[in-house]
């Protein structure tokens, strides 16, 4: 991703939309392995992307509280949808990842790897502001902090970024009251606003960075006029307007610490099943867990570091007991680090307004209500 | 294993040698391990914990019971209580584990340099504070008056019981115990460990406290030495919560905007105080 501290003059070009294809080959050509959207399973994922084909050509989806779905659209937006149920969240802080594998013999043992880093650097296609801020975040805890987290560190750094503008937003979209979008304006390398207007398909694309530019000289790109900013910035505007939801973060820190005991976790706790599918989702989320395997010798152990949710069970456990048994206390805890304890331990907040943890509940809770219900009463 | 390394690699476990196996009670042993590098100074601090891995069963965090003067080894009081724990406990002498650490921050021996120091633990609470007691005896004319209350189930779960004797003998140190269960033989304190303050020789106002064991068992104790005139400045506490990394990275053991990992084990009682009255924070 650009190196936030080199700034670079900021330019806009225009490109026709047949140019995506060779943006996808010139980004392979530099050696990065390229990760875009792609329809899989009813959704729009991230996936390894060689082609423009494989991009979400005409597809759109639609977002609710406990809902998401496809829609066709009328036209051939290659980014003409909101967020998927992932973000770089997977490439960046994956999963799954090994810590080590050891093998014993004569009552000691010795170490013989750890994971090892991935052969070529991520580009990634379609980035949406959210998922920027989301990355900053991420940045700030495992980056950024008192200990680097190397698995981390060796896929963040190198990672080019295509962003793409928000033109639309979805029912639960509430970037803009996070202030984290829908414009992105910093860590990417190209940033694209997909237009469609007035019969022609094409892109307004701003440079990030140096390499971005460099990636960008190799296109059929033309300087943008006036009028082209105007459309993009009118379409990314027209985002804006169309969110329904939104945090009021006034104090919110403040809000949720005075607030530990409020009628309405024992609320939202009816409702949650504590299935941690919000935490899945989300962005920022980074707990993990870790687990030990062996073979059936005993002799050849693994470590694996395997992402967790504070709404288990047995997240907080210590001898005697767990020390959040009842789901009031997981939810409360979650939401209450989201958006206030993050601020005390990372400076900003770990909400980037993104609406996943509202798409993809199950029962459809909603965090910027259960935000409004504190603050009213 | 040295800070270098832990900043390259924080997950990654160093091998250790087991050195010595000292039964401490029935459930109860002292491990020392020996890097198996034969590296030099370990450098851990009086209330510095440790993240010890079993070959194929898991990993505990553990607070260092060693002399600080010994910056050669590394020892652990560990009660088996699980799996892991008891794994480790039937170590034998010669045996591989892995460590990684030491992490967190430690009891501000420095900082409490020219006053007494009030040490209360519970249980196997006492671990984490025994090196603070060597250190203080090491270097007994930097510190005033040594005071240590201590609490057990029973006289047969004491800890050090060789050690405390000794102690007690020091000058300028005062030791009293107390268990819950004393038994016929029992010629001692019998009843929860803030019953001995009203026989420990405090001056309250040159004091520093410093705290572990149940969580229940330090709020209570915190309670009564601020009725005892001690600030809530003075009051330090080693908070334990689940961890899994040790380096902030796992969240587990999240306590309101802390990390207990990173930020404690010890914390003041003018920081957590306030946090140990919510019940499933």
């Amino acid at each position: 991703m650009a190196d936030r501290n080199l700034v670079i003059e900021r330019r806009h070009f225009v490109l026709p939309a047949s140019e995506i294809g060779r943006l996808i080959a010139a980004l392979a050509r530099r050696d990065y392995e390229v990760h875009g959207p792609r329809v899989r399973d009813g959704a729009i994922v991230y996936d390894h992307i060689e082609s423009p084909k494989e991009l979400p050509v005409g597809w759109t989806d639609e977002q609710e509280p406990g809902r998401y779905g496809l829609k066709r659209r009328a036209d051939d937006a290659f980014f003409g949808y909101v967020v998927g149920p992932q973000s770089l969240k997977k490439y960046l802080h994956p999963a799954d990842v090994r810590l080590l594998s050891a093998e014993r013999k004569d009552g000691t043992f010795r170490i013989l790897n750890n994971e090892t880093a991935p052969k070529h650097p991520y580009a990634f296609l379609g980035v949406r502001a959210c998922e920027l801020a989301a990355v900053g975040a991420q940045d700030r805890v495992l980056l950024e902090d008192k200990y680097v987290d190397p698995v981390y560190k060796e896929r963040r750094l190198g990672v080019f970024v295509v962003a793409v503008q928000c033109t639309q937003s979805a029912k639960t979209c509430f970037c803009v009251s996070m202030g984290t979008g829908p414009r992105a304006r910093a860590g990417f390398d190209l940033a694209l606003t997909e237009l469609l207007g007035n019969g022609s398909h094409g892109f307004v694309v701003e440079t990030g960075s140096e390499r971005g530019a460099e990636v960008l000289a190799e296109l059929q790109a033309a300087p943008a006029t006036d009028a082209d900013l105007h459309e993009a910035e009118a379409a990314v505007e027209g985002a804006a307007r169309q969110q329904v939801r939104s945090i009021d973060t006034t104090g919110i820190k403040e809000l949720l610490y005075q607030n530990f005991e409020h009628p309405r976790w024992d609320d939202v706790a009816r409702r949650c099943l504590t299935c941690a599918n919000c935490t899945m989702v989300c962005p920022t989320c980074f707990c993990t867990t870790v687990e030990d395997v062996t073979d059936v010798t005993g002799d050849h152990a693994e470590r694996w570091r395997r992402w967790d949710s504070c709404f288990t069970l047995g997240f907080s456990y210590i001898h005697g007991g767990n020390i959040r048994n009842s789901s009031k206390a997981r939810y409360r805890q979650w939401m209450t680090h989201k958006l206030a304890s993050w601020i005390d331990q990372f400076g900003g907040s770990g909400c980037v307004g993104c609406g996943r943890c509202i798409t993809w509940c199950p029962p459809g809770i909603d965090i910027t209500e259960e935000v409004r219900a504190i603050r009213e009463g | 294993m040295n800070s270098a390394a832990i900043a390259l690699e924080p997950m990654m476990p160093q091998t250790h040698s087991v050195r010595e196996v000292i039964k401490e009670t029935p459930d109860t042993f002292t491990l020392t391990l020996q890097p198996e590098d034969g590296a030099g100074a370990i450098g851990f601090q009086p209330g510095q914990f440790s993240m010890l891995w079993v070959f194929g069963v898991g990993e505990l965090p553990i607070s260092i019971s060693g002399d600080p003067g010994k910056q050669d080894r590394l020892v652990y009081t560990v009660r088996s209580v699980g799996k892991a724990t008891n794994a480790f406990v039937s170590q034998k002498p010669g045996a591989g584990v892995g460590v990684r650490g030491p992490f967190g921050i430690g009891w501000p021996v420095d900082a409490a340099r020219g006053r007494d120091l009030v040490i209360v633990a519970g249980g196997i609470g006492l671990a984490p504070l025994r090196p603070v007691i060597y250190h203080v005896l090491s270097h007994r004319t930097e510190y005033g008056r040594l005071v240590l209350l201590y609490g057990a189930r029973s006289p047969r779960d004491l800890l050090y019981r060789k050690e405390l004797a000794s102690w007690a003998r020091q000058r300028d140190t005062q030791v009293l115990t107390t268990v819950d269960y004393g038994g016929l033989s029992w010629r001692n304190h019998v009843g929860v460990v803030t019953t001995l303050l009203k026989y420990a020789r405090l001056r309250p106002a040159q004091s520093v406290a410093m705290l572990c064991g149940p969580e229940i068992m330090m709020r209570f104790v915190a309670r009564d030495l601020e009725g005892h005139g001690f600030g809530r400045r003075q009051i330090y506490l080693s908070m334990e919560r689940n961890m899994k990394c040790a380096v902030g990275f796992c969240g587990h053991c999240q306590y309101g905007p802390h990390f207990i990992c990173k930020d404690g084990p010890v914390f003041t009682y003018e920081q957590i105080g306030p946090m140990m009255d919510k019940y499933e924070l």
